[in-house]
């Protein structure tokens, strides 16, 4: 069995996923649409509830 | 001082200056301050890159290392936050160790900030480029720290959200130990009777739950149990588990989810509550599960006790909880009349959307009212002011149900100090980070899922446990836990016990000897602020990576 994990969609939760099964140990291929990963949270400046950089 | 300054003869410093594309050179002369670092002493190679973080200029510290046998490197860039773990690791591809690597920011703190002043931002990024240079004469090697990391998880609380952590800690081959108070496991479901949106019987779902958890030969319970003391840390968690009347047991864990979960509010001296014909959601929830609903006429009241001043909050579940009973009344009795007074309709996402229409199509009766004026609770009816018509409406009833919100069971204030975690203002779990590390406590190794947290339904509780079983996954599929070697150390010699340190310490890292009358410092706990570096009042606390003599060698060469 492969041990390798696509995630599709390099926004926050597709990052995220991607570096928690990274920590795990598994190989990850990312695949992004876009030429850069980030997705809607990074064309935002301040996101609630903390209302930092969302950056 | 101590730590002594390499002969110059040895030093062999490596500096690469970065362009960063146009972000750098575009605002001041990166190839004057590549030549101006040339000549600084101990530096052996100087070399300009184009983006020292792609590929290629990495393979140019990875070359420089191997061919100009540097023994320390400089990048003068961007920020350390970002980018020094990459040059780091290139450095120790390449067998240089680490902790030899020392980065100036050229970018964030003068490019960006002087970009129409390209002489004095040239001057400035050589003033930097020194400093860095004289600083990393100084560096030693460091060996990153190693811990060990014990397999095993804790899981406080059997509601769903701990079940769902626990089933799947299991199932990824963790050892899982659950500890619930109640002799029970399930929480909150075992008493609700279907649950929104789908219908299933909410005590049949965590019951399925329990079972599988229990077939795993790595699960073990303890029911009408407590959790009496933690010590130890992430990886390291000596826990002591007290089952009720019985003998203390202690369990070794690498980490901790707490999935405690919430209580309704009874709302003691609001609305003429009395428990029969006054009830909350959980009551009306016992008796429809017990088939014992005789009401024709129920009214009920949304945001008792809460978006008020003593309870600001907004618990999230009571709409949805409200539109579900609702309906459930209108389909066991058609002719059954059911009105909603409410503030305002969370009803949040797809389908609680469509349930909230469907309600209005089953003839389940919504209206409005204001916390300036709320609804009052009569003999035989419930009367509200009707913004609309701007008077008094009398709604006949039978029954009259209460929406009040979850609010923090009564030790989760006992436990966060048993565990060293916080709580917010309103006595849930608080979280690390709101956005950003939701399930993770800022304390290592422990972890939050579910109601504990802030209220949450079953879909959210699961998924929260899930995330958090992941989390864990993260940690515990190691071999051993590898930190930072930038941490503090106590000079025992120099030392005198003051514990000055430990009361500035913001991670309980340092702890008292007694019997040497000295502080020490735990370095799985440091994460290396130097808090008790500023404060030792005899120099014995320092900082890796930055000592006095380290950091005094920076300053003076500005
Ligand atoms: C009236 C009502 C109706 C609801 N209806 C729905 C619905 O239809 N659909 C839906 O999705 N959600 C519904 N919910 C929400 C649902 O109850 C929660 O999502 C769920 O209970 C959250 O689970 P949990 O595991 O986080 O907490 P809980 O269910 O509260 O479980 C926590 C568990 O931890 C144990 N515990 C607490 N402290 C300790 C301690 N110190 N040591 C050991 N054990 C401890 C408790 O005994 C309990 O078993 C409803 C809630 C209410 C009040």
């Amino acid at each position: 069995m492969s041990k390798d994990v696509l995630v599709i969609g390099g926004g926050i939760a597709g990052i995220q996923a991607s570096l928690d099964l990274a920590e795990m140990g598994i190989h990850v291929y990312l695949v992004e649409s876009l030429p850069s990963i980030g997705g809607k949270m990074a064309q935002l400046d301040k996101t609630f509830p903390t209302n930092d950089c969302a950056i | 001082m101590r730590g002594k300054k390499p002969q110059a003869d040895e030093l062999r410093i490596g500096v690469f200056i970065c362009d960063c594309g146009s972000n750098i050179a575009g605002h001041l002369d990166c190839s004057s301050v590549t030549e101006y670092a040339s000549t600084l002493p101990g530096v052996a190679y100087a070399k300009e890159n184009l983006y020292t973080c792609s590929e290629a200029g990495i393979g140019e510290i990875q070359k420089g290392i191997k061919e100009q046998k540097l023994n320390r490197v400089v990048v003068a860039s961007c920020s350390p936050r970002t980018h020094q773990p990459l040059f780091q690791n290139s450095c120790a591809a390449a067998e240089l160790n680490p902790y030899l690597f020392e980065m100036v920011n050229i970018r964030d703190q003068c490019s960006w900030v002087h970009m129409e002043e390209r002489e004095d931002a040239t001057q400035k990024a050589k003033d930097l480029v020194r400093m860095g240079v004289s600083k990393a004469a100084f560096l030693e090697p460091q060996q990153d720290i190693e811990a060990s990391l014990i397999p095993r998880v804790l899981v406080i609380g059997g509601g769903v959200a701990g079940l769902s952590a626990a089933g799947s800690l299991a199932a990824m081959g963790l050892d899982v130990v659950l500890v619930e108070k109640e002799v029970e496991a399930g929480g909150l479901l075992r008493r609700i009777n279907r649950l929104a949106p789908h219908g299933e019987k909410a005590s049949e779902r965590v019951l399925e739950m329990l079972l599988s958890i229990k077939a795993r030969p790595n699960a073990t319970l303890y029911l009408g149990s407590r959790v009496e003391d933690v010590s130890g840390y992430i990886g390291n968690f000596e826990i002591t588990i007290r089952p009720e009347g019985g003998e203390a047991v202690r369990e070794k864990v690498g980490c901790i989810v707490v999935a405690t979960g919430a209580v309704p509010l009874k709302p003691e001296g609001l609305y003429r509550y009395d428990g029969t014909r006054v009830v909350t959601q959980m009551e009306l929830e016992e008796r429809l599960a017990a088939g014992a609903l005789e009401a024709q006429r129920v009214v009920m009241i949304q945001c008792v006790g809460a978006r008020s001043p003593e309870r600001e909050y907004c618990s999230r579940i009571c709409c949805q909880t409200a539109v579900k009973n609702a309906r459930f009344i209108k389909e066991q009795n058609p002719e059954a009349h059911v009105h909603i007074l409410y503030r305002d309709m969370q009803m949040y996402g797809t389908e609680n959307e469509q349930m909230l229409c469907d309600a209005r199509g089953e003839g389940v009766r919504f209206d409005v009212f204001s916390p300036d004026q709320p609804p009052v609770v009569q003999e035989g009816k419930v009367e509200f002011y009707q913004p609309l018509t701007g008077e008094m409406v009398g709604i006949p009833c039978d029954l009259v149900v209460l929406s009040t919100p979850l609010v923090p069971r009564d030790d989760a204030q006992a436990l966060s100090q048993l565990l060293r975690v916080p709580v917010d203002q309103n006595g849930f779990f608080l979280e690390a980070h709101a956005k950003l590390r939701p399930l993770d406590f800022a304390t290592d190794g422990i972890f939050v899922c579910g109601s504990a947290r802030y209220p949450a339904n079953v879909q959210e509780a699961v998924s929260q446990g899930l995330g958090a079983s992941s989390r864990i996954a993260t940690i515990l599929f190691k071999d051993k836990l590898i930190t930072s070697a930038i941490v503090a150390e106590i000079d025992p010699e120099t030392c005198v016990g003051c514990m000055g340190c430990m009361e500035m310490c913001p991670y309980e890292a340092i702890t008292y000897l007694p019997e040497k009358n000295i502080c020490e410092v735990n370095t799985v706990l440091c994460k290396g602020c130097g808090c008790c570096a500023a404060t030792c009042p005899s120099q014995s606390a320092t900082l890796r990576g930055f000592k006095p003599e380290q950091l005094m060698a920076q300053i003076r060469a500005v």
